[in-house]
């Protein structure tokens, strides 16, 4: 059982987002950045699976050579080895490229990632790499459990979830609660400095999309305080003033 | 460059923001000189596939095969592929949903199409293509995007465009898909669970929300009566739903739902930064908290400082007698 799990590099989720005066790129001064949330959930249930199903786990990140204390992390969690695609993932159908590039390489029976990422938040990776490679992708999957070769899944839909079952290699994006975040250990940590990382060059060079300016939203008005004693001013605000009622 | 708008139903309806992938697709078809088909999987009534002519689209490809009535998330995409080949459309327009998302991301893989998705506004023409305003870093900022491919996929946020509904009727076609039974076995849904009765979470133009000041699941009824006297939606913080308070689909946030509503109301809820970020784009913010510095007030358009279990029953009844119920 062969496991590969795609991981982005983003900005912790506390960040103030800022960009550069000419507004064409995110100021990465003083950014932390993480193992995407989405991405962490997915990585925590491959580790659970591997130790379920005895099964391997690679990690796979599309990005500069800034992403490899990332990748580190996502080793020390307990991933056995990782692949790099060294180019800025510009967009999802560059990023699914690569993503399918490596697994049409090695025959993965599962490839699991986020359902989206949380810097442009597209959504869409998992479906691309799934049509690239003519297996179902499905997403978002909130529990995963594997028997044999039949996966059996919960995916989440509007105002509730819908219980799943297909047969491997299959895409899976995936959502909380599909296993609980991990924590490196100190093991982890260090074994993670002396797993293999193999860094290859990108396999494709398609991009279709071209960002050419970044906006930060306009900020909010003051708010106003209402005095919970005539919560019928409220009433009032919502009614004559928003217009929301 | 003609436009095809993929159309969600639920329960024998349109989905509300499918009216409105419709109405955005209209206006993008009449910017660039063309027209709107809408294309709707499953079995409807011929009244409501030819009221979606009142949103904008002359015409609605309908593909009335029983085994679509259920969401398939291959099967579907694999009629939505056709459907833009039959049509030849060269824009694909749709809602940002759990089942728009993973459909759209088959069809760009197919056609190698440049997508763009959570758009919040109209498109401007780039010569050739489109250029979009996008919602990213989960709602912290926007971004300019040219949409490159020879197809472009435009998924949108709801509640981004005033919606006018005419009498227009949309003629309506027979659309047959060629599905491989394949398809529809390679992947099994095995149960469906949905609450009823319940309005939908992203599709509500109000969301009450509750967060870990109440306390604990028992003190749910007070949120459910405000959401029930305004026909909102109810939501929730990410702890309570990971205690089991509340259903998962309620989380709203980062991490969870992101709601783009009329009106957002928050109760007991901090607001951190990962809460706020799947609220934000809400149009009206309203925040009760006992705790004058929560930093949800810093998001809030009207804000009340006070016990929950004292202004939220009030709030309901005031709302009662003023609309009447
Ligand atoms: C990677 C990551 C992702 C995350 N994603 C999300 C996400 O998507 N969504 C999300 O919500 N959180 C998310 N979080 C968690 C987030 O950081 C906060 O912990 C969470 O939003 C806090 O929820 P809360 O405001 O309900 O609870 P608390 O922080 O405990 O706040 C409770 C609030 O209730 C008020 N209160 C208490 N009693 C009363 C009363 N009687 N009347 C009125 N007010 C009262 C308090 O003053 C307080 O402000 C994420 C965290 C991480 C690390």
């Amino acid at each position: 059982m062969k496991i590969l799990v795609c991981i982005t590099h983003v900005p912790d989720t506390t960040t103030k987002i800022k960009f550069t005066p000419d507004n064409k790129q995110l100021d990465k001064a003083g950014v932390q950045f993480v193992i995407g949330p989405y991405d962490d959930y997915a990585l925590s249930r491959a580790i659970d699976l591997k130790n379920e199903l005895n099964a391997t786990v690679t990690i796979l990140n599309v990005g500069t050579s800034e992403t490899e204390p990332t990748i580190r992390k996502a080793l020390a969690l307990g991933a056995d080895d990782a692949i790099r695609i060294d180019a800025e993932p510009t967009d999802s159908y560059f990023v699914a490229q690569q993503i399918a590039a490596v697994a049409k390489q090695n025959n993965y029976d599962l490839i699991l990632m986020g359902r989206e990422s949380i810097d442009f938040n597209g959504g869409v990776v998992h479906g691309i790499v799934g049509e690239m490679l003519g297996i179902p992708a499905l997403s978002p999957i909130m529990k995963l459990d594997i028997e044999g070769r039949v996966a059996k899944m919960a995916r989440e839909i509007e105002g509730g979830k819908e219980y799943l079952e297909a047969e491997l290699p299959l895409v899976l994006g995936c959502q909380e609660p599909i296993a609980e975040w991990k924590i490196p250990n100190m093991r982890g940590i260090m074994s993670a400095r002396t797993k293999p990382l193999q860094v290859l060059p990108p396999f494709a060079e398609d991009v279709l999309t071209e960002t050419d300016r970044f906006e930060l939203p306009p900020p909010r008005k003051e708010c106003k305080f209402i005095d919970p004693e005539n919560v019928e001013e409220l009433v009032d605000l919502l009614q004559n003033e928003a217009k929301v009622l | 460059m003609s436009v095809l708008i993929f159309v969600e139903t639920n329960e024998g309806k349109v989905k509300p923001s499918s009216l409105e992938a419709v109405a955005y697709g209209a206006k993008v078809a009449d910017m660039l000189g063309s027209s709107a088909t809408a294309l709707v999987l499953g079995e409807l009534a011929q009244e409501e596939l030819e009221s979606i002519g009142g949103y904008g689209a002359k015409k609605v490809m309908h593909a009335a095969d029983s085994r679509l009535n259920q969401i398939n998330l291959l099967a579907y995409a694999e009629a939505l592929a056709q459907a833009v080949e039959a049509s030849g459309a060269k824009v694909l327009v749709m809602a940002k949903s759990s089942l728009g998302d993973p459909v759209a991301a088959r069809v760009a893989g197919r056609f190698k199409a440049a997508f763009a998705g959570n758009v919040i506004e109209l498109p401007t023409k780039e010569g050739e293509h489109l250029k979009v305003k996008r919602s990213v870093y989960t709602g912290k900022a926007f971004a300019y995007t040219i949409l490159k491919g020879e197809k472009q996929i435009i998924a949108i946020k709801k509640n981004i465009l005033a919606i006018e509904k005419t009498d227009a009727k949309a003629t309506v076609e027979a659309f047959t898909p060629t599905l491989d039974d394949a398809l529809f076995s390679r992947v099994k849904t095995v149960k469906v669970e949905k609450a009823s009765d319940e309005i939908s979470l992203p599709e509500a133009d109000i969301v009450v929300s509750g967060g870990r000041g109440l306390k604990g699941p028992e003190n749910w009824g007070m949120i459910e009566e405000l959401a029930k006297v305004l026909g909102a939606a109810t939501g929730c913080s990410k702890p309570v739903s990971d205690m089991g308070w509340r259903p998962h689909h309620e989380h709203v946030g980062q991490t969870g739902v992101k709601v783009s509503p009329n009106l957002y109301i928050a109760v007991g809820i901090s607001g951190a930064i990962q809460h706020l970020a799947g609220v934000n784009s809400s149009k009206n913010i309203v925040v009760i908290n006992k705790d004058p510095e929560a930093p949800f007030f810093k998001a809030a358009d009207y804000g009340i400082v006070g016990d929950a279990f004292e202004v939220v029953p009030k709030l309901t009844e005031a709302l009662k007698k003023r609309l009447g119920k």
